[in-house]
């Protein structure tokens, strides 16, 4: 496999490509609603309608606008079709050659869709996630090629650090800083992980990536290996995520088959090979060292760093671990270039960010939007604001890690500074927005009870400090905490935050701090008077002029 | 061996590559709060008492786990420091059944010995108070999950000096216990050797000697000291 | 001179933190000159008096009758002094929270052991009703000092009260902290 064979795929696979494309969602989202009954049915109404010789239907990965799934897409009509029922596939066949049909259609125009701009979700809907010739057809692993036949790795690490791309798991770290660290390193073997155990509550952008385009993140991964000098990858998927495990297990094979994984990938002097690795349902194996603890098959934990994993990481080898979304946006950079992508966003936040729309919102699912795009642009124009005509309260960034951005500012940018600046951070992209009708000290406590039950209990402040925060936000809510339960809170958050182990423990307490930042006023108002008056510690009583007798 | 200068609580100190801030410190008589900490054995960093403040490094650092830096300006006391020492202490005694009066290591234990020397006098947070059994199974020892502060020296002594990986952790978070095996009772264990390098590991009164009452457990340190000796420097202390 | 009006309580404990207090022995004659004894197990009056400066309060919160009384004391006392570990800690009296509910408790007490006649005690205003959680006495009202220890030795007690009446302040320190 070379160059010429890539393109030799590609051209075969425009060239059959029918006139008439139907595509079916075929992510969880919309599979969970039902969509692969749609698309059998839609195969069925092509082939009754003596169709099929025109039209082809196609599964494809998600289409965004999840809430109103199952949708059908028609090119190159440019219809979308929503909540689609097996029952409709006739009509909506029937519909391509001048019919009627019921179904009701998105609105293509609605700024949910304009206001997107894809990189990472660039084939995401496009292309069949688990047919590699699709993926090559949408100019698939070229970028690798690119990489492997013109670029030296250091010159690959340039593209990336110039490119300004960063960390998308949450911290944002620089992504080429990280590229470079590890392949300085002296070793004889080293790795290269894709973080892909997303767990924060709300959260499913790396899902659906994973869904809808495997190979987009194997083709990343690829690139990265070629650049730090390293042979063997891991892909740590959380067990939650089967469809995403077998399109993953499906990609790797056809990548080996085509020779785009393996020893000599596309004829050069490189050899990749990728494992799949799968969580047992531990929130804290998305630490990168608890991660790598336990793809060595050990107890999932932290340890504390340094050493980091680029010095010491995978079975002590120099190991480079990205997340899923921060691959998937390696090979555009590749191909378009380091100037493109850092063309995109704001100064410090390049390129784009997917997030997942969720909780009180009238159009939920999945966004790509520049860096910098406001939170009222996301939430009111694309999100199209609370549902049943309730106000936005706020937003929920960064999952249980994150804070609770309030109303008054969501003309903020989402960048990785200025959501820090909030109190929150940016996180891996769940966005969960939050009405009226919502009470924030609950939602504290949600997510403190998550903390609380994904604390791995290695050290104290995390394993027992959550469960009294928790314990506490339970008391200010059921009405029975007094302004020192509250003074307790605040300290305990303190100490949380400065002296966890890991990250899961350090930021398990930036909910509580930014609500109440925010909506203070909302712990305040169930708290309880204290009964009788203290002294004060050290303040010991005066003697009685007039002792009660 | 390179020798690395620095200044513990102001005060000059060297000591020599590779040490840790810990060691570093006990060199010069200089005393951090540990409890996970067991000489002979690997560190995990866990228990966050020894963490302690470094000159342009804006993070605590645990001095168990941190290396010493030329000219590093390491304080192991502050206002701060005291504040989260006494909390990280609160929330062990509130976490499970810490009965200092009818345990078999009062007087004598590390818990309450950290308590005393941190001015803990009191738990602001309310007491957790889960149910917890007792192993006492095995023939000589018992396991009192009540005491148990899930340090894990009783875990890496049984993995690292014994070599008989008997014991470990199961469970998370909240819920994490030391366990003997596969999670089954101590005296049913077919690996357990019964060398009690566990029982002298423990810092509180979780693991003891069968037959020991009230404040009657004491421990014997110096068995330990004396196979890492022989590990370490390849000495045999008579 | 004035003396401080002082009182010591009795919760749900063993009566053994006052036995230590007993063991001032002849400085209680010292003491006797220093405070004005209101309120105690030691003294023949049923209820807790108005305005205390300084008040001992043994035992933990155990019952509906401990709870109401400490409700009352912290309102009618300056200085509150959690003395010894079960007010402090819950100590031995809260060794039967692990079973989340009285029940099982009085099962245990009046029905599984009882030779004769096996009954739960019952009778409303006479035998108040056990909490289905001890608490420390900290956890109900707030509490000025702290005196802890299994029982407190009588040195320690009186290093607490010294302090106080030569108004040094409430908090004790070192060894003088540890539980047990």
């Amino acid at each position: 496999m070379d160059l010429a064979d890539l393109l030799e795929i590609k051209e075969k696979e425009l060239r059959t490509r029918k006139p008439i494309r139907l595509r079916c969602c075929l992510a969880a989202g919309c599979m969970s609603s039902n969509g692969q009954a749609v698309k059998d049915s839609l195969d069925k109404a092509v082939q009754e309608a003596g169709l099929a010789d025109e039209v082809e239907v196609r599964g494809v990965g998600c289409m965004r606008l999840c809430c109103e799934g199952p949708l059908v897409a028609v090119d190159p009509a440019g219809i979308l079709y929503q909540k689609v029922a097996p029952e409709d596939a006739a009509s909506i066949v029937a519909a391509l050659k001048g019919g009627e049909t019921q179904v009701s259609r998105g609105d293509l125009n609605h700024p949910f869709f304009t206001k997107q701009m894809s990189i990472v979700l660039e084939n995401s809907g496009e292309i069949d996630p688990e047919r590699i010739e699709s993926y090559i057809a949408a100019d698939g692993y070229q970028a690798l090629n690119d990489a492997l036949v013109e670029m030296e790795p250091k010159e690959v690490i340039d593209a990336i650090l110039k490119s300004g791309l960063r960390g998308r798991g949450g911290a944002g770290y620089p992504t080429g800083l990280k590229w470079a660290t590890v392949a300085k390193m002296q070793s004889p073997k080293k790795y290269v992980i894709c973080n892909a155990d997303e767990g924060d509550p709300g959260a499913f952008m790396d899902r659906s990536v994973l869904e809808s385009d495997p190979h987009r993140l194997l083709e990343g991964m690829a690139i990265a290996a070629y650049a730090v000098g390293a042979d063997q990858g891991f892909i740590y998927v959380r067990a939650e995520y089967p469809l995403a495990i077998s399109r993953l297990q499906t990609a790797i094979k056809q990548a080996k088959q085509h020779g785009l994984l393996g020893s000599g990938v596309l004829e050069a002097a490189f050899t990749f090979n990728v494992e799949i690795r799968i969580g047992a349902g531990a929130f804290v194996c998305g630490e990168e060292t608890a991660l790598m603890a336990s793809i060595e098959g050990e107890r999932g934990t932290p340890r504390p760093r340094p050493p980091f994993p680029a010095e010491r990481g995978l079975y002590a080898s120099p190991t480079l671990i990205n997340n899923v979304e921060t691959f998937a946006n390696v090979p555009s950079i590749v191909r378009k270039g380091a100037e493109w992508f850092a063309g995109i966003g704001t100064e410090k936040s390049k390129g784009t960010k997917v997030f997942a729309l969720a909780g009180k919102i009238t159009n939920t699912g999945l966004i790509e939007v520049p860096m910098g795009t406001s939170l009222r642009t996301i939430v009111e124009e694309m999100g199209a604001g609370a549902p049943d005509g309730n106000q936005v309260k706020a937003v929920q960034t960064g999952g249980p890690s994150g804070g609770c951005v309030p109303a008054s500012e969501l003309d903020t940018p989402v960048d990785y500074e200025s959501l820090q600046q909030l109190g929150s951070i940016m996180g891996s992209g769940g966005m969960i927005v939050m009405d009226q009708t919502t009470n924030m000290v609950d939602v504290a406590r949600f997510f403190m009870d998550f903390c609380m039950d994904e604390s791995c209990g290695k050290c104290i402040p995390c394993r027992a400090g959550t469960v009294q925060l928790h314990a506490l936000l339970d008391r200010i809510l059921r009405r029975q905490a007094t302004a020192r339960d509250l003074g307790l809170l605040e300290e305990l958050c303190d100490l949380v935050k400065h002296t966890s182990l890991c990250g899961l423990g350090q930021t398990a307490p930036n909910p509580v701090l930014s609500t109440l930042r925010f909506f203070r006023n909302e712990y305040l108002e169930l708290l309880q008077p204290e009964i009788g008056a203290p002294a004060g510690p050290g303040n010991a009583p005066k003697p009685d002029a007039n002792p009660t007798r | 061996m390179p020798v690395r200068t620095l200044t513990i609580d102001g005060k000059p100190v060297s000591a020599v590559e590779g040490q840790t801030v810990l060691d570093a410190a006990q060199d010069a008589g200089i005393t951090i709060p540990t409890l996970c900490h067991l000489d002979g054995v690997s560190d995990v960093g866990a228990c966050r008492l020894c963490l302690v403040e470094v000159t342009g490094v804006s993070r605590l650092l645990p001095a168990c786990v941190t290396k010493v830096t030329e000219g590093m300006e390491v304080r192991t006391e502050s206002e701060r420091l005291k504040r989260y020492r006494r909390m990280i202490l609160e929330l062990l005694f509130a976490e499970r059944n810490h009965v200092c009066a009818v345990c078999v290591s009062n007087g004598r234990c590390e818990l309450q010995n950290l308590a005393v020397a941190q001015g803990m006098d009191h738990v602001r947070f309310a007491y957790r108070f889960p149910p917890y059994e007792v192993d006492i199974t095995h023939r000589m020892f018992g396991m009192d999950h009540n005491r148990c502060v899930l340090c894990s020296r009783c875990v890496r002594v049984c993995w690292f000096i014994e070599g008989a990986a008997t014991k470990n952790v199961a469970g998370r978070g909240a819920g994490a216990r030391i366990i003997t095996d596969l999670s089954q009772p101590w005296g049913k264990s077919e690996t357990c050797t019964s060398c009690g390098k566990c029982v002298q590991a423990c810092p509180t009164g979780a693991k003891f000697h069968k037959g020991s009452t009230v404040a009657e457990m004491e421990r014997d340190r110096s068995r330990l000291e004396f196979i890492v000796t022989a590990r370490e420097k390849k000495q045999w202390i008579v | 001179m004035d003396r401080l009006t002082f009182a010591t309580v009795w919760l749900g404990g063993c009566s053994g933190c006052h036995m230590s207090f007993l063991d001032l022995d002849e400085w209680l004659v010292d003491l006797a000159d220093m405070v004005e004894v209101v309120y105690s197990p030691i003294v023949d009056r049923k209820e807790y008096p108005e305005n205390v400066a300084v008040c001992l309060i043994e035992g933990a919160v155990a019952n509906e009758d401990n709870l109401e009384q400490v409700k009352l004391i912290r309102a009618r006392t300056r200085l509150l002094v959690s003395f010894g570990d079960c007010a402090v800690t819950g100590n031995v009296t809260a060794m039967r929270n692990p079973l989340r509910t009285a029940e099982p408790v009085l099962q245990r007490a009046y029905l599984d052991t009882a030779n004769l006649r096996p009954r739960i005690p019952q009778a409303r205003g006479i035998v108040p009703p056990l909490l289905d959680q001890v608490l420390p006495v900290h956890e109900v009202v707030p509490v000025d000092s702290f005196l802890p220890g299994c029982p407190p030795p009588a040195d320690r007690i009186r290093t607490l009260l010294q302090d106080v009446i030569a108004g040094k302040g409430s908090l004790l320190s070192g060894e003088n902290i540890r539980f047990g």
